[in-house]
């Protein structure tokens, strides 16, 4: 069992911070890429996303679905990492901490 | 083709008073259960992630995404789809940064975060002014929009509408509370989502279901161009500030991150944005279809006809394809959808009132339950007034832009000071203090000088400051300010707390 200090020092406690950190970073840039690619996309390069794909689709279309979709694959890949890894740890650091 | 929008029908009259009755009924049975500030303002931290999402869901769906963007995509096609996706990715933004740490630190609202380890008195004040002055902004635009459309649908005075929707909403708060507000929103969303799919479905019944002979459709009636990104996105500066804002904002609106504390952990916290970010999803994918179906089978003439912004577009096609009832449906639930933001905001300003300023800063945290709870219900009906009076003084104002106004306040003054106090170590109260002030007084005043109301309104000759959204400029304002003034002192008892803190923030441990 730990005190609270002893805890704060601990590598265990240390490397769960980094990785929830790690974690959200990671994503948040992969949001901001996802994003922001798309929307300048649009200001820079109006007609690669007016060519069409099917008779009169265009391009931008399924582009917009995509990015809303993918921004939901990486909220759920958050939540997978939380319950597989980032819970468990934190339950044992806590049964820890006197 | 000639709408009964405008007049009362019998359909839309009885879809109202169902609705009204089943939410004032939902109202009744909170109150009972209502007694303490953890239910009024925190539904007693009973909430599972899976209402929760709907909760949120509901909360972010107001009449503006749904009419709004329907209007936007019928009047101007490819555009308003960009705006979909932009009002999407601030979900998985809010939960990767905000969602866990915001519901282990604080109690009640996002303040109790900000000023968790700082002095109370400065941040809870500073915190306060700016969520009251988002969630104003948005509440303004709420009523006003609910104001139009209670008129365009019902041909009831403006007036009277703004009455009826404070007077109703007022009831779910003040008797019900969070509890109250929570269901109502769990309902509306089901509602919504049931109606705009149903809209969908019946849109794509007409063409096969293919969305490609729709666009077809979309391409020989209206024009290619209607499928192409249009006017919208110009300036890749202008377009990055919106897209901050749109996705930042969220991370500062106090009815969204009030919601997180009525589930019982973090953990649940984080399911439930999943299940948020999964509704709010899938209703921004189908909502353009709504558009382009609208544009097709009503036609854009008769849109713009009945409302120059295109906001009846969705219930025209609800009438077009399925008759009066149909579209008294969906008035019915646009009206439940705009009553339930309403009372989502103002819980949240009477929670600024009451919880941050008059018991953290007046009281210094020492008042009794019955206390809190009675001022909790004062500051309610304050607050449900000011909506009205608001709602009525802003008539006629453009609604999308103080939606815009609001999200970009809420992104420039709350966020950066949210982030910095869960993250950083030196953060001070004085580096709080400006920055949130720099943030909100900041982007309120890039805004008047920006084209849309330096020229527009104002009809001067040029705009002093060039972008329509000023995020990128406050926002990063507000943070290097708040970073600036953290650096030019010391604040050790703020520090010290940093680091306890860390077990609350990341454990759990202490969490209420």
């Amino acid at each position: 069992m730990k005190s609270s200090n002893e805890m704060l020092a601990s590598k265990e406690f240390k490397d769960l911070v980094r990785s929830k950190w790690t974690i959200s970073v990671i994503l948040t840039i992969c949001l901001f890429i996802l994003y922001y690619g798309f929307i300048l996309l649009i200001a820079v390069n109006k007609p690669f996303l007016a060519q069409r794909i099917g008779e009169f689709t265009t391009l931008g279309i399924p582009l917009g679905v995509a990015v809303i979709v993918l921004a939901w694959v990486l909220t759920a890949v958050y939540v997978i990492w939380g319950n597989r890894s980032y819970d468990d740890a934190v339950q044992s650091l806590k049964d820890q901490v006197r | 083709m000639q709408s009964s929008l405008g007049t009362p029908t019998a359909s839309a009259i009885i879809f109202f008073f169902l609705i009204v009755a089943v939410t004032l009924g939902i109202t009744y049975w909170a109150a009972k259960r209502t007694r303490s500030t953890k239910e009024f303002y925190a539904a007693g931290r009973s909430v599972s992630a899976l209402q929760n999402g709907l909760a949120l869901a509901g909360d972010y769906m107001s009449a503006a995404s749904f009419l709004g963007i329907a209007g936007l995509v019928a009047l101007k096609g490819y555009d308003g789809m960009i705006y979909a996706t932009g009002w999407l990715v601030g979900w998985p933004a809010l939960m990767f940064l905000i969602a866990e740490p915001l519901r282990n630190l604080g109690k009640y609202t996002f303040a109790d975060v900000v000023a968790f380890r700082l002095r109370q008195t400065p941040v809870r004040i500073a915190s306060a002014v700016g969520g009251i002055l988002t969630v104003l902004l948005y509440t303004i635009a709420q009523m006003v929009g609910a104001g139009s459309l209670i008129k365009l649908m019902f041909g009831i005075p403006y007036e009277v509408a703004e009455i009826i929707v404070g007077v109703v909403m007022l009831a779910y708060v003040l008797f019900g509370g969070m509890i109250a507000t929570t269901w109502v929103q769990i309902i509306k969303a089901v509602l919504l989502l049931f109606g705009v799919t149903a809209l969908t479905l019946m849109v794509l019944s007409k063409f096969g279901f293919s969305p490609g002979a729709l666009y077809a459709a979309v391409s020989n009636q209206i024009g290619q161009t209607a499928l192409e990104p249009g006017g919208l996105v110009t300036s890749p500066m202008d377009a990055i500030s919106l897209g901050l804002a749109l996705m930042f904002g969220l991370l500062g609106l106090p009815h969204i991150l009030m919601r997180f504390y009525t589930v019982p952990d973090a953990k649940a916290a984080r399911k439930s944005v999943l299940y948020a970010t999964g509704l709010i999803g899938y209703f921004y994918i189908i909502v353009p279809i709504v558009g382009f179906g609208a544009s097709v089978l009503v036609g854009r003439d008769v849109i713009t006809h009945i409302d120059k912004g295109g906001n009846m577009a969705a219930p025209l096609l609800a009438e077009t394809l399925g008759g009066t009832p149909f579209l008294g449906f969906i008035a019915a639930v646009a009206f439940a959808t705009i009553l339930a933001v309403v009372a989502g905001l103002t819980l949240a300003g009477a929670s600024a009132l009451s919880h941050d300023i008059y018991v953290n800063v007046v009281k210094h945290g020492q008042a009794t339950e019955a206390e809190q709870v009675r001022v909790a219900r004062f500051s309610t009906v304050a607050f449900g007034i000011l909506a009205i009076l608001l709602g009525i003084l802003f008539k006629e104002q453009n609604v999308a832009f103080m939606v815009g106004l609001a999200f970009a306040v809420a992104c420039s003054a709350n966020f950066p000071a949210l982030l910095m106090s869960i993250v950083w170590k030196r953060f001070t109260t004085a580096g709080a203090v400006c920055s949130i002030l720099t943030g909100a007084f900041l982007s309120v005043f890039l805004i008047i000088i920006s084209p849309t109301i330096w020229v527009d309104i104002l009809h001067k000759e040029a705009a002093i400051f060039p972008l329509k959204n000023p995020a990128i400029v406050s926002m990063t304002a507000a943070f290097l300010v708040g970073i600036v003034v953290s650096l030019l002192g010391r604040e050790p008892a703020a520090e010290a707390k940093f680091e306890d803190e860390k077990l609350r923030t990341y454990l759990a441990i202490g969490a209420e």
